[in-house]
């Protein structure tokens, strides 16, 4: 625990995050204010569809998470918006409690809702992915323009996840493409290469959020008993995906896609690219499709979010762990209006100079996304 | 430190809170169990409001499977990431040492004595029909 930060937090009044700091946030989730709220995005034949089926989602619950958090909806108790609605589907309320007290000056959307990568009915699913990408345009990046709005594909129906970035490149105002890291294969599979390819000649980041259900059990040795257990998989899983992302040869095939992995945390990633270093300095010969050590596409192409930050005990162990990934891969991310939020203000607690800083809050992720 | 009269008992429900301002800090203030409770409305770890924090019990498990439940309503969770404080004490759960909520002292006090001073009401003007919750902030 680093004392300074602890005095800090607990004195004297706070000054607004916006008076030190301009900050981009790569992780924010917007919500529909309830379910039926899609519905004008969507055509009459699916609209009926969702009245009278719903969608699909594999776990036991509707409305909520096959391992419930201790606050509802994933949510900071204090983001429900005083108008009604859940948790960050009010515009003005989220601009009042975090882009605005927060000095956000851009923030990356993403969804969860109706989680698109689980449907297995691919038709219904290509209708809820353009409904959401649209929604997220009309209610969100146009009447407020700090907001931008992510390409959601479900990667496993390869051919409508390609009409769909066609059709959100053409409306223009998307940063990104998402695909989840929690869906049917490894996403370092050459099934899904041409969402990679045409995203390299958009020249539109990947992101990956973390979460879904795909049908597998959350962690590689089953399924645990605790929240507390589950929520490990978020970096493990993102581990894999980079894994695999990398050993499959998708940033030697695509040397200039950028990947961006959110809301995984960073404390796993020196460890898994020594691995694959390690690895690939005695199999080579089984992948000759590499032809770089895993660590040079790692500082090369992929970027990751901060939150949840890491928070050893000894500050100075996560300054190692940033200097080892890098400064210049790091995008901070709050998780806004989710329980596990990180502030701007108290987040990533070890010293570092204004100019590091800045780095981290803004101008990598101004590169990545061209802001 | 001063005394500042910030409500009348009656004003905070059991299992309510009240948020005041003394010399521009934010003080919550529980009410549970009878009793009253002032702390610096900042959690420690990152700043999130306590006074939408869960009020919930201190729950313990001599063993797998057994547990008690005990302070019903005594502990704060923080509203963001669930760290657990004693709401009497400030003192966090998992680092009791290092890691706490500013808390300060709480007294109910009749209206009566209030308006003979040296305590007048500086947040609320006193009628002597009342008892009043007092923080020394």
């Amino acid at each position: 625990m680093n004392d300074a930060v602890l005095e800090k937090t607990g004195s004297e009044t706070i000054a607004p995050a916006g008076a030190r700091l301009k900050v981009i946030d790569c992780d924010i989730h917007p919500s529909l204010p309830n379910r039926n709220a899609i519905l004008p995005f969507l055509s009459k034949r699916w609209q009926e569809h969702f009245l009278a089926y719903g969608d699909h989602l594999r776990t036991p619950f509707l409305g909520t998470t096959p391992y419930p958090r201790s606050s509802p909806l994933i949510a900071r108790r204090d983001a429900w918006p005083p108008t009604g609605g859940n948790p960050g589907s009010d515009l003005d309320f989220m601009r009042l409690q975090h882009l605005d007290a927060n000095g956000i000056e851009f923030g990356i959307l993403q969804v969860l809702d109706l989680f698109l990568f689980s449907q297995q009915n691919l038709e219904f699913g290509a209708a809820i992915q353009r409904a959401i990408n649209e929604w997220q345009l009309e209610c969100w990046s146009k009447p407020e323009p700090r907001l931008k709005a992510s390409i959601l594909v479900g990667q496993d129906d390869v051919p409508s996840a390609i009409a769909e970035i066609e059709r959100c490149a053409k409306v223009g105002g998307y940063v990104q493409i998402n695909v989840c890291p929690r869906a049917n294969e490894p996403l370092g599979r050459r099934r899904y290469w041409p969402i990679y390819e045409r995203a390299q000649e958009l020249d539109l980041p990947l992101g990956i959020h973390v979460g879904g259900y795909g049908g597998h059990a959350p962690t590689a040795s089953g399924h645990p008993s605790y929240y507390n257990e589950e929520h490990h998989s978020n970096a493990h899983s993102m581990a894999s995906q980079l894994t695999s992302f990398v050993i499959e040869g998708v940033p030697e095939r695509f040397p200039r896609l950028k990947f961006v992995f959110i809301e995984g945390g960073y404390g796993w990633v020196p460890a898994t690219t020594w691995r694959m270093d390690q690895h690939f300095e005695r199999f080579r010969s089984e992948v000759p499709h590499l032809k770089r050590k895993p660590s040079e596409y790692v500082r090369q192409n992929f970027w990751f979010t901060t939150q949840p930050s890491e928070e050893p005990d000894n500050a100075g162990h996560l300054r190692a762990l940033i200097e080892w990934i890098g400064v210049d891969r790091l995008l901070f991310s709050s998780d806004y209006p989710h329980w596990d939020f990180d502030d701007p203000r108290f987040a990533i607690r070890t010293p570092l100079t204004d100019s590091e800083r800045t780095k981290i809050f803004n101008d990598n992720a101004r590169r990545v996304y061209k802001l | 430190m001063s005394r500042h009269v910030v409500a009348r008992t009656s004003d905070i429900a059991s299992g309510g809170n009240k948020v005041v301002t003394i010399n521009s800090r934010e003080i919550v203030v529980f009410h549970v169990n009878g009793r009253f409770f002032a702390l610096l409305n900042r959690c420690p770890h990152e700043g999130a409001p306590l006074h939408k924090a869960a009020c919930v019990a201190h729950l313990s498990a001599p063993e797998p499977g057994a547990f008690t439940r005990t302070r019903v309503g005594e502990m704060l969770r923080c509203p963001w990431h669930g760290w657990e404080f004693d709401m009497a004490t400030g003192q966090s759960y998992f680092d009791p040492k290092g890691t706490k909520v500013r808390s300060y002292p709480v007294a109910v006090a009749e209206g009566r004595e209030l308006a003979k001073g040296p305590y007048v009401a500086e947040t609320f003007p006193v009628t002597v029909e009342d008892s009043y919750v007092i923080v020394e902030a």
